[in-house]
């Protein structure tokens, strides 16, 4: 075909002028494309970059370490160890059953723990590190170390985790930690991001949980770049932690390990106290339970064989356990007849085995009677008929306020876990708790500290260290925090003559000392040391008119949860009197045979700085005490690891 | 006819013809070329030998087929337009058959230096049998029914075959480059405009469709439209890439994160990043300076481009030259768009910058064809 140059003329316009407005279009076009890019990347581009950070940039927190709590010589009782763990990274492992295998034959795996962490580990992305094993020995992290080039992705590792290197003797008191568990979590408002950290350990129980704020410190962070797949990978900066604050407690670690180890076959608690302080000294609960158990999460098993142990372990008898004070409150009841003029200061009672009262009989613990007493008799011999007077004279309302002044009823702010305040009867007390009206025949049994009244070892304590000293101790429990000392605060006088309260402490003494004192047998010889103190037997069960017709079942012949409690109060030096102890033996029968012997070693350990000297005890006694003593599984004492004071 | 029909006593000849290239267009094009090598060595994290000497060495090899295909006189690849159509029409057929499906679902065929896409070399085929086609139309006929239903048949031709492969993108820029021949060609607006009315009109249909009894799509299908027009509602899924691109670019800011430093590219919240999504890494790093430059060099590439259309008086050179440019233009500009969150993603790459071979060749063989159609056009005018 031949084309006119008229032709070629038509078409190279109509080209030129279509190209021109493809041109135009085009260049229309990329005009949209430019300000949607100005627009994305000027306008909105603070938008997008804030995006863009928030992608890349993950806060992680950095756990800090815990604070140490010391004895108070400085002996560390609750430490963070060095936790040798073994880490698995799977896209590192070429084959996951097979080094599974090999690692067996290296380190103790078990089973459970193992297919656990098997299962978090194909769950989670496979560039996160999952813990196989936990807690192992240094060997065995080493043997890993060693066979390190045949286990591809396996790695040991080292964190921090609580250990209580003293073990049970100070379960009670300390406490435990444990992993955060969901419980924990929604029990608090604002909780922390650390709780967050998978098995972050917090306190459980004991001064670990009272004083978790203190101790747990400030959590570091480190900002880290993440990928689209969450793969760590660097850290762009970091804020260390803060560590927790480190502790000291009043408590001694020997006299503690001591105590615990005196008491370990029974069922007791006791509480030893500084009397010019405050300081509590020792806080035994027995027996007692390893809370590294705990730290390590209980097994079923274990934690049946505690819960259902008769003798309660996890119960902190110390503070918690409650107990008809007995004889050892009669001191209560004199004192507050001698304050308040109804009995005077030597005035006597006829004790004829029992008083009628409201057309009840109220009987003496000696059948027989003791005849005229006057108090230092009737708190020597423990004469009931007396204190039966002198409480119905002096009326209920006035004896429970001396109580409160002597600590009885009284909550301590101390940080241990259930400590509970007990009860000091009244009429007040009774509308409230019971909606009754007092009885007066209530005053009687309350006299002689049975009926309502339930005390709490720590209370008895206050309440012997009040009475040696005259003033208002309160006990103290924490001795230092980070290093600086916590300030003793000056106790002011009790409202109590001096002279009411010398007769009362002379009585005491008599107790332990004295010809007919029911706590003689216990009594400590060396000079300058004895004991003033008080028997208390309190019973659990009601004695029948017909029983007591028969005679009174003795302790020996009733099953043991029937049997009577045995208490003992007492304070040494008489003189100067340094340490107040509390003991009740629970269901450990009388009073002088069960709780005062124990007493008396723990007592004396705390006033001689370590296992006690035969020769403070009765000449007869010494070689009993001597093999009792040998036999005993007490730790040397320890020499402080390095000083609490971080000046 | 022959090229003897124009006057031809300014025409070069011999190796004197390489002088009358356009050194414009040769320059822009390895401008681009170089954003994409440095683009490349910057998505390796810096590691030049993996995608940019590969890519070097294939625009070397593609800048050599560009001037060979410039020296061969304009008329030859007139007369070769149908043999160049029927055989990537072939390749198609047989891809279906033999081919490999690979990523993003284009088919090649493994040469074993390279990977053949028949559809790339369908592109500029396409535009070659059109331009032919309407060169050897007399004018008068162009807007008659027939003659339109004509090349409107070769365009849908390999359109259907690549949408059976599937690839959408391709399928989009056939007809595209198709239709912009036949617009320059001087078919009557009328076509366009109930072509775009059509096409509208069908969209509306559609959506008022939905929730209907006469509903003209699939739910997951309405549901891809909803996750294209607002990729927030499915940020970690569909949308994720979309999101991830846009949030990429923009947080380039005016001058961009500096080489290298793309956080969203280097810490892998961009896909294809090598590919369909280097735009994306070039806006990050070096911000709207760099992407706006791009832009602009794509920009002067078009304007040679129609400029020397509009000087050849030869209609099948200018018909081809404007075809190529709108091919170079619909790939950048879909590419572009896609990033943005202007269209959804169909997976075509950014001409001369992302990686990959026959893309990279076709183009620069159709470049080839602009160079001949420009040294050979007559200069009588």
């Amino acid at each position: 075909m031949k084309k006119s140059s008229k032709e070629t003329e038509e078409s190279a316009g109509l080209v030129t002028r279509r190209g021109l407005v493809l041109a135009g279009l085009q260049l229309g076009f990329m005009t949209v494309l430019g300000l949607r890019m100005r627009q994305m990347q000027v306008e909105e581009a603070e938008n997008y970059r804030l995006l863009a950070e928030e992608n890349r940039i993950n806060m992680r927190l950095i756990p800090p370490s815990r604070g140490i709590i010391y004895d108070r010589t400085g002996v560390p009782i609750a430490t963070n160890t060095q936790n040798y763990r073994i880490v698995i990274v799977r896209e590192d492992v070429p084959d996951v059953d097979e080094t599974i295998a090999k690692l067996r034959r290296l380190v103790p795996l078990d089973e459970d723990e193992l297919e656990k962490s098997l299962r978090e580990m194909y769950r989670r992305s496979p560039f996160v590190p999952v813990t196989l094993a936990d807690r192992l020995s240094w060997e065995d992290v080493a043997e890993v170390a060693v066979n390190a080039p045949a286990l591809p992705g396996v790695t040991p590792d080292v964190g921090l985790s609580r250990e209580y290197p003293l073990g049970a003797d100070f379960a009670h008191i300390v406490g435990y930690v444990g992993p955060v568990s969901d419980y924990d979590l929604s029990k608090l408002q604002n909780p922390d991001p650390l709780l967050q950290i998978p098995k972050f350990q917090i306190g459980k129980i004991g001064v670990e949980t009272k004083l978790e704020a203190q101790l747990r410190g400030q959590a570091g962070t480190k900002r880290i770049e993440v990928n689209a797949a969450g793969r760590v990978m660097r850290e762009l900066g970091r804020e260390e932690y803060t560590p927790g604050t480190d502790l000291q407690l009043t408590i001694d670690h020997g006299l503690q390990n001591f105590a615990q180890a005196r008491l370990a076959e029974e069922s007791a608690g006791a509480v030893v106290m500084d009397i010019e302080t405050g300081d509590l000294v020792a806080m035994a609960s027995s027996p007692s339970f390893d809370p590294d158990l705990f730290v390590r999460g209980i097994s079923t098993t274990n934690y049946r064989l505690l819960t259902e142990n008769k003798y309660r372990p996890l119960f902190n008898k110390a503070v918690q356990g409650l107990y008809p004070p007995g004889s050892t409150f009669k001191m209560m009841t004199g004192l507050a007849a001698l304050r308040h003029n109804v009995i005077g200061p030597g005035e006597t009672v006829w004790c004829p085995g029992h008083m009628n009262f409201g057309g009840r009989r109220f009987h003496c613990w000696k059948r027989g009677g003791h005849g005229w007493v006057d108090l230092n008799t009737a708190i020597t011999e423990s004469c009931d008929v007396y204190f039966y007077e002198a409480a119905n004279r002096t009326g209920i309302d006035r004896l429970a306020t001396l109580c409160h002044e002597f600590g009885l009823g009284e909550r301590f702010d101390l940080p241990v876990s259930a400590i509970r305040e007990g009860i000091v009867p009244s009429t007040k007390w009774k509308a409230q708790a019971r909606g009754e009206q007092w009885f007066p025949g209530e005053t009687l049994n309350t006299a002689i500290g049975q009926g309502d009244v339930l005390t709490s070892p720590l209370q008895l304590a206050v309440m012997t260290a009040r009475i040696a000293s005259g003033k208002a101790i309160s006990p103290r429990l924490i001795k230092s925090v980070n290093g600086i000392e916590s300030p003793i605060e000056e106790a002011a006088p009790l409202n109590i003559s001096a002279s009411h309260l010398r007769l009362v402490q002379q009585a005491m003494y008599n107790v332990s000392n004295g010809r007919r004192g029911t706590a003689r047998r216990s009594r400590i010889v060396t000079e300058g040391m004895e004991m003033a103190g008080k028997t208390g037997t309190s019973q659990v069960r009601n004695i029948t008119a017909a029983e007591r017709a028969r005679g009174v079942v003795s302790n020996e012949q009733l099953p043991w949860e029937r049997r009577d409690h045995g208490l003992f109060v007492a304070y040494a030096p008489f003189d100067k009197p340094k340490y107040a102890i509390s003991m009740i033996v629970e269901h450990g029968g009388g009073g002088s045979s069960a709780a005062a012997p124990p007493a008396r070693d723990i007592l004396l350990y705390a006033l001689y700085g370590g296992v006690p000297p035969l020769d403070a005890y009765p000449d007869d006694q010494r070689e009993r005490i001597k093999t009792m003593l040998s036999e005993l599984p007490i730790r040397p004492r320890q020499e402080p690891s390095k000083t609490p004071s971080r000046a | 006819m022959s090229y003897l029909e124009y006057k031809v006593q300014t025409i070069p000849s011999g190796a004197r013809k390489i002088l009358y290239a356009n050194w414009a267009i040769a320059l822009l094009l390895t401008a681009v070329a170089c954003v994409g090598f440095l683009m490349l060595t910057s998505v390796a994290g810096g590691d030049f030998d993996r995608w940019a000497e590969p890519q070097m060495k294939r625009f070397a090899l593609g800048f050599l087929v560009m001037l060979a295909v410039g020296m061969v006189p304009i008329w030859f690849w007139r007369n070769m337009a149908g043999l160049a159509y029927l055989g990537a029409l072939g390749l198609l057929i047989l891809v279906e058959f033999f081919g490999t499906v690979g990523m993003g679902a284009q088919r090649w065929i493994d040469l074993g230096f390279m990977r053949l896409q028949p559809s790339e070399v369908m592109k500029i085929s396409l535009v070659m049998i059109l331009s032919a086609y309407y060169d050897w139309l007399p004018i008068s006929k162009v807007s008659r029914p027939f003659w339109v239903l004509l090349p409107v048949g070769l365009i849908l031709l390999p359109t259907a075959l690549v949408l059976k492969q599937p690839d959408l993108g391709t399928a989009i820029l056939l007809v595209a480059g198709g239709g912009i021949v036949m617009f320059c060609a001087g078919v009557s607006w009328w076509y366009f405009i109930a072509v775009v009315a059509a096409g509208v009109g069908l969209v509306a249909m559609v959506f008022s469709s939905r929730g209907t009894d006469w509903q003209l799509l699939k739910d997951y299908q309405f549901r891809r439209i909803d996750t294209f027009l607002d990729p927030s509602t499915d940020p970690l899924g569909a949308g994720y890439h979309i999101t991830q691109s846009k949030i990429a670019l923009g947080s380039g800011g005016w001058t961009g994160k500096g080489f290298m430093q793309g956080t969203q590219s280097r810490l892998n919240f961009l896909p294809e990043k090598h590919t369909d999504f280097i735009f994306t890494t070039l806006a990050e790093e070096f911000g709207f300076v760099g992407g706006f430059s791009l832009l602009i060099l794509y920009g002067l590439i078009i304007l040679f481009c129609v400029a020397s259309a509009i000087q050849n008086a030869d209609r099948f050179g200018a018909l081809l030259t404007l075809g190529v440019a709108a091919t170079l233009f619909l790939f950048f500009s879909v590419n572009m768009s896609m990033v943005m969150g202007l269209a959804p993603v169909v997976g075509v790459p950014l001409p001369l910058v992302s990686f990959g071979g026959s893309a990279m060749l076709v183009l620069m063989g159709a470049f080839g064809l602009v160079q001949s159609a420009h040294i050979h056009r007559p200069r009588s005018r």
